[in-house]
């Protein structure tokens, strides 16, 4: 095909023109060459931690390097607990941020509002953690009367707000998507706007709507350094609701405040690896889910078209 | 049938009311938190601040050496993530095939995109720092970030690529332009306010990141400014980490001021790519 296009359409082109063409092709191609490294580059540096460290200590509820003790629990629980809370956050505010931004706010301040939703997206996560330190767990100490206000429930709602504009972003575009035909079919037989969101533009964009929700998640697990400066860092398992109000420690936070201490190839340098390719292999997972519902999307799209 | 309609009525308000105090509540906070960055770190803005190198363990003087940094490693990160990003957006755009391949590069793509900063942090220390020997370097942050970036910038040019029309590559075709001349002298500069675009909105991202930094780039301290892409440097958002978590008895004025040349910094690009985005728009007669 490729081979076929130079030769036949562009049979007088240069040797410049060819060196061109293939410079294109290998940048087109270094995704696919960057992603195999990143993999192959976590597995070389974590693979001797499987050996060093025995999987039952590995799979133990005790995090605690200095003295050996590898047990990635806690940090799993910490990721997963905050994950959880903040989906809970982002997912009825980011949906219903897109609803309204969508279907029910007038252009002019739909036009206004999405750019400063997205500038939230743009905000450092180090100056969101900054401003969580100072200002919102001293106020959750306070409020909810607890011993320290860094804790899960700050990420969690840190996290939320980190992941709302991603949601936002991607769930206003499948709204608007959905053919303006779909809601005036369903506002001729007498249903109401809000009828019409729920019944009828919701489901159309629902594959576009659960991408923006995977995404979202996927942006909230892999956040470090707001969950660094506000979670209280204590490598304790979460086991209940109770640890929502208590420090935790995530997989990210984790890699991020001891990489920078230990000795390059120590064990524990390569436990740190090893959570590394946890985190790359989940984000690979979400990613690939995602994309699967767009491609699946797009073709069932093509159906109804022809 | 007319009670009906009006319970109808009456639960599509609440609902609208509803949906709209959530989009508030969403927005609210993100101008508020603009608002009190400003107004609490403005105070600490004066020219030595600006130019001078921090003195008493940090809790005095200027931050001139994380600005020079944070620029070192914007343009860095430029150098390589621009050009490569560009490239595999024409190819994507122009010249890839519909098969299993390109489908392949675009889940990279997507995949590159969704990758955790901090996973990207020890990618590049295993990489650049210790594999390739740069150190911790301007050159291995710069490396990383840009690979990070990349995706952004990628998704964006593509998509103004894509949206020049397609009678333009006909017609150049047509009078005998090989194919890269058409896409060097009239797809691209179609296209470019939207390239330009995206570029920017991804070298904010690299700008604002600490965690792929930590361990391939920052120092936290630097008594001088770094003399070669070998050597390691400071930077706006590691050091507003430090100064925020690493020493203690630190002037909240100076924790603020530093937040909001990082903030200025950062909105600032955003500010320029969303200008550069509307005007495109409104100019653009096809």
């Amino acid at each position: 095909m490729k081979s076929k296009q130079i030769t036949g359409k562009e049979s007088g082109s240069s040797i410049r023109e060819f060196l061109i063409t293939a410079l294109i092709k290998a940048a087109g191609y270094s995704a696919i060459l960057f992603v195999g490294m990143i993999f192959f580059f976590l597995l070389l540096e974590s693979f001797p931690a499987l050996r060093e460290v025995e999987l039952s200590n590995l799979l133990s509820s005790r995090w605690y390097p200095i003295e050996d003790y590898y047990g990635v629990l806690p940090l799993v629980g910490g990721t997963l607990i905050i994950t959880i809370g903040a989906t809970l956050i982002a997912l009825p505010f980011g949906i219903g941020t897109a609803i309204y931004l969508s279907e029910i706010a007038p252009r002019w301040l739909r036009d206004t509002l999405k750019p400063l939703v997205e500038v939230l997206g743009g905000l450092p996560s180090v100056v969101l953690g900054f401003l969580g330190m100072l200002i919102l767990s001293p106020y959750l100490r306070i409020w909810l009367d607890i011993p320290t206000g860094l804790s899960a429930f700050a990420g969690a709602i840190l996290l939320g707000g980190i992941a709302i504009p991603t949601v936002v972003t991607v769930a206003e575009d499948a709204l608007d998507a959905v053919p303006k035909s779909y809601r005036d079919a369903s506002l001729a037989i007498g249903a109401t706007e809000w009828q019409t969101i729920w019944r009828v533009t919701l489901p159309a964009a629902r594959s576009g709507v659960l991408t923006a929700v995977m995404l979202g998640i996927g942006r909230a697990i892999g956040e470090t350094m707001t969950v660094m400066m506000v979670t209280g860092n204590a490598p304790i398992l979460p086991t209940g609701l109770k640890n929502l109000f208590s420090p935790v420690r995530t997989m990210t936070a984790t890699i991020a405040a001891e990489m920078g201490e230990v000795a390059n190839s120590s064990t524990h340098y390569h436990v740190l690896f090893l959570i590394g390719i946890i985190l790359f292999l989940i984000s690979l997972a979400v990613n690939v889910a995602a994309s699967a519902v767009v491609f699946r999307q797009k073709k069932s799209q093509g159906h109804i078209l022809s | 049938m007319t009670m009906k309609l009006s319970a109808r009525q009456h639960k599509q308000r609440l609902g609208f009311s509803l949906l709209t105090l959530m989009t508030f509540l969403t927005v609210i906070p993100i101008i508020g938190v603009v608002i009190y960055i400003v107004y609490l770190g403005f105070p600490a803005i004066n020219l030595e601040f600006l130019t001078g190198f921090p003195r008493e363990g940090m809790r005095d003087g200027g931050i001139l050496p994380a600005i020079i940094g944070t620029f070192y490693l914007t343009l860095g990160t430029a150098i390589f993530a621009v050009p490569l990003g560009i490239g595999s957006a024409i190819y994507l755009s122009e010249y890839a095939p519909d098969n299993r391949a390109t489908k392949l590069i675009r889940i990279a793509i997507i995949n590159l995109a969704g990758i955790p900063s901090v996973v990207y942090g020890l990618f590049g220390l295993g990489l650049f720092v210790l594999f390739l020997g740069f150190g911790t370097s301007i050159l291995a942050g710069s490396l990383t970030l840009s690979i990070m970036t990349l995706p952004v910038i990628i998704s964006t040019a593509e998509e103004a690529l894509r949206a020049v029309p397609q009678a333009f590559r006909t017609v150049s075709m047509s009078v005998g332009a090989t194919k890269w001349q058409t896409i060097r002298k009239i797809i691209l500069p179609q296209a470019l306010p939207g390239i330009l675009t995206g570029v920017i909105l991804g070298l904010e991202r690299a700008a604002g990141e600490t965690a792929p930094i930590l361990f391939t780039v920052a120092a936290f301290f630097l008594p001088s400014l770094p003399n070669s892409p070998l050597d390691a440097t400071m930077a706006l958002p590691y050091h507003l980490y430090v100064i925020s978590t690493q020493v203690p008895g630190m002037p909240i004025k100076i924790q603020y001021g530093t937040a909001l040349v990082l903030l200025v910094f950062v909105l600032s690009m955003n500010l320029i790519a969303t200008t550069i985005r509307s005007r495109a728009r409104a100019k653009r007669q096809w």
